[in-house]
């Protein structure tokens, strides 16, 4: 098994700041936006997000909630393994909010798809857009892209994109890990 | 990653104490469903089940309905009264004739003990047993354990006494069962011909003063008297059960704390327990009723996980 590091921790650290500030450019001080990190891993990159646009860009009422898509995915069933799932916490109404959905990796969109039901159950968004940190590219099963993303990447299919967050590993990174 | 042990839900005597937990975490999941402005998951879009009720029922029925709308399957009700069944046909016959039909997951409730297990050797579907006979009411036990975990933060350790009709009780078997499996400790009260001869082989004390057992108890579950069960009398008269088995405010205030009240449903309000003590603060009854919707989904979720595309 080979592991590349595609991006380090500055590598990681620019991003983000990039990010937000693409995100402050489409939403100004975020009253009517809400960020809802995708469980279980869009969660680490949302809570970063949001740390960033609270203490760097004085953005401070920020509302956010965390999405589980678990019961609205597409391969119940179909797995080999069974689904286990996570928390959701939106504590309010999306109707007419201008939803960004955030996640780690965007590879089939099938999971976005299962987001994009799974909100139904909150309100009428007026918008929705996609934030990702990486985005590989020509392996979509679904029209799905994302708005804002961190870094674009070519990976066949039998290899694998991992992000590590230095809250749930040692350290912020980026791996392609593929089987030879 | 998690799985029951077990193919079908024909009893909390088959159940690990792992399966009951994955059962309360995933409950707890759709719990939060159940209280979003839509109150519905996608997951069971090609799943069919039949609610085979042989039996007359109310809540459970209501529930497990509720429970599989929710998880958007294609439901069939059935029950016995207006059915073939009349004519003399079999279980199996009329099962057979169900799952031509191409359904996935059967719910039943049958007067006899173990018409689940009986089926399930016989039958390629999902079995859940909504209650056989006297025998055991699974879903009922799970949704009593969760809802006195959720009040009381926990089951191990906490003295629970189940009031009443033991012997006809099959919500009161399976509570044994989950909540010895869950740690917790059992008593059982009632008049000493509404208890089974063989209860302490079960690892339960009998109690037949109602005080003494609601001083003792953290939780009190109080049973219905199924008058339609008993085919002779058991007790001389309805008032004479009252006056010793049946719980009103006086008494429960005269404890020295706070216990717990539950009831499985329907309540026979002032002969168990008086309208007060049942829409007390005390009382959780109606949390049960609303638990119960979502331990159902939990455990047809958890089930059609396992049937195969």
């Amino acid at each position: 098994m080979a592991k590349k590091t595609l991006l380090n921790a500055k590598d990681i650290h620019i991003i983000l700041h990039r990010l937000a500030c693409q995100l402050i450019e489409n939403h100004n001080d975020f009253s009517n936006t809400v960020l809802i990190g995708l469980q279980p891993r869009g969660v680490f990159l949302a809570n970063r997000l949001i740390q960033l646009l609270q203490n760097e860009y004085g953005i401070v009422a920020i509302k956010t909630g965390q999405l589980d898509i678990t019961f609205y995915r597409d391969d119940f069933r179909r797995r080999t393994e069974p689904l286990e799932a996570n928390n959701t916490t939106i504590d309010f109404i999306v109707e007419d909010k201008k939803v960004v959905f955030i996640d780690d990796v965007l590879y089939s969109g099938r999971s976005i798809r299962a987001a994009l039901t799974a909100i139904q159950a909150f309100g009428r968004p007026a918008s929705i857009e996609l934030l990702v940190l990486i985005d590989r590219r020509f392996s979509r099963h679904l029209p799905i892209q994302p708005d804002y993303k961190g870094r674009q990447v070519d990976v066949i299919n039998s290899e694998k994109v991992t992000v590590s967050w230095q809250e749930n590993e040692t350290k912020d990174a980026v791996y392609i890990i593929s089987d030879n | 990653m998690k799985q029951l042990s077990v193919a079908h839900l024909l009893g909390i005597k088959y159940l690990t104490k792992e399966d009951i937990s994955l059962i309360f975490e995933t409950a707890n999941h759709f719990k939060a469903v159940i209280n979003r402005p839509i109150k519905k998951v996608p997951s069971l879009r090609d799943i069919t089940i039949a609610n085979l009720f042989f039996e007359n029922s109310t809540r459970t029925k209501l529930s497990f309905e509720l429970a599989e709308k929710r998880l958007s399957a294609d439901i069939l009700n059935f029950s016995a009264g207006q059915s073939s069944v009349k004519k003399g046909e079999t279980l199996i016959d009329t099962v057979n004739n169900i799952l031509s039909m191409k359904v996935d997951i059967i719910v039943m409730r049958h007067p006899n003990v173990g018409a689940g297990v009986f089926l399930s050797k016989h039958i390629d579907a999902k079995i859940i047993n909504a209650g056989d006979g006297a025998h055991e009411h699974p879903t009922q036990a799970l949704l009593d354990t969760y809802s006195i975990k959720e009040k009381l933060g926990t089951v191990k350790g906490k003295k629970v006494v189940i009031i009443g009709d033991i012997l006809h009780s099959r919500v009161a078997l399976s509570n044994i069962f989950a909540l010895q499996l869950l740690g917790a400790v059992v008593k059982v009260c009632g008049p000493t011909t509404l208890i089974p001869k063989y209860i302490s082989s079960l690892g339960v004390t009998v109690e037949t003063n109602l005080k003494k057992a609601l001083e003792w108890c953290d939780v009190a579950n109080v049973l219905r008297v199924q008058h339609e069960r008993m085919d002779i009398n058991y007790f001389p008269s309805i008032r004479e059960y009252t006056q010793l088995f049946g719980i009103d405010k006086q008494l429960l205030d005269s404890l020295g704390k706070k216990i717990v009240i539950m009831h499985p449903g329907p309540i026979n309000r002032g002969v168990e327990i008086t309208s007060d003590v049942a829409d007390s603060e005390q009382s959780i009854i109606l949390n049960q009723v609303e638990n119960g919707v979502a331990i159902r989904m939990a455990v047809i979720y958890l089930l059609a996980q396992q049937i195969k595309k």
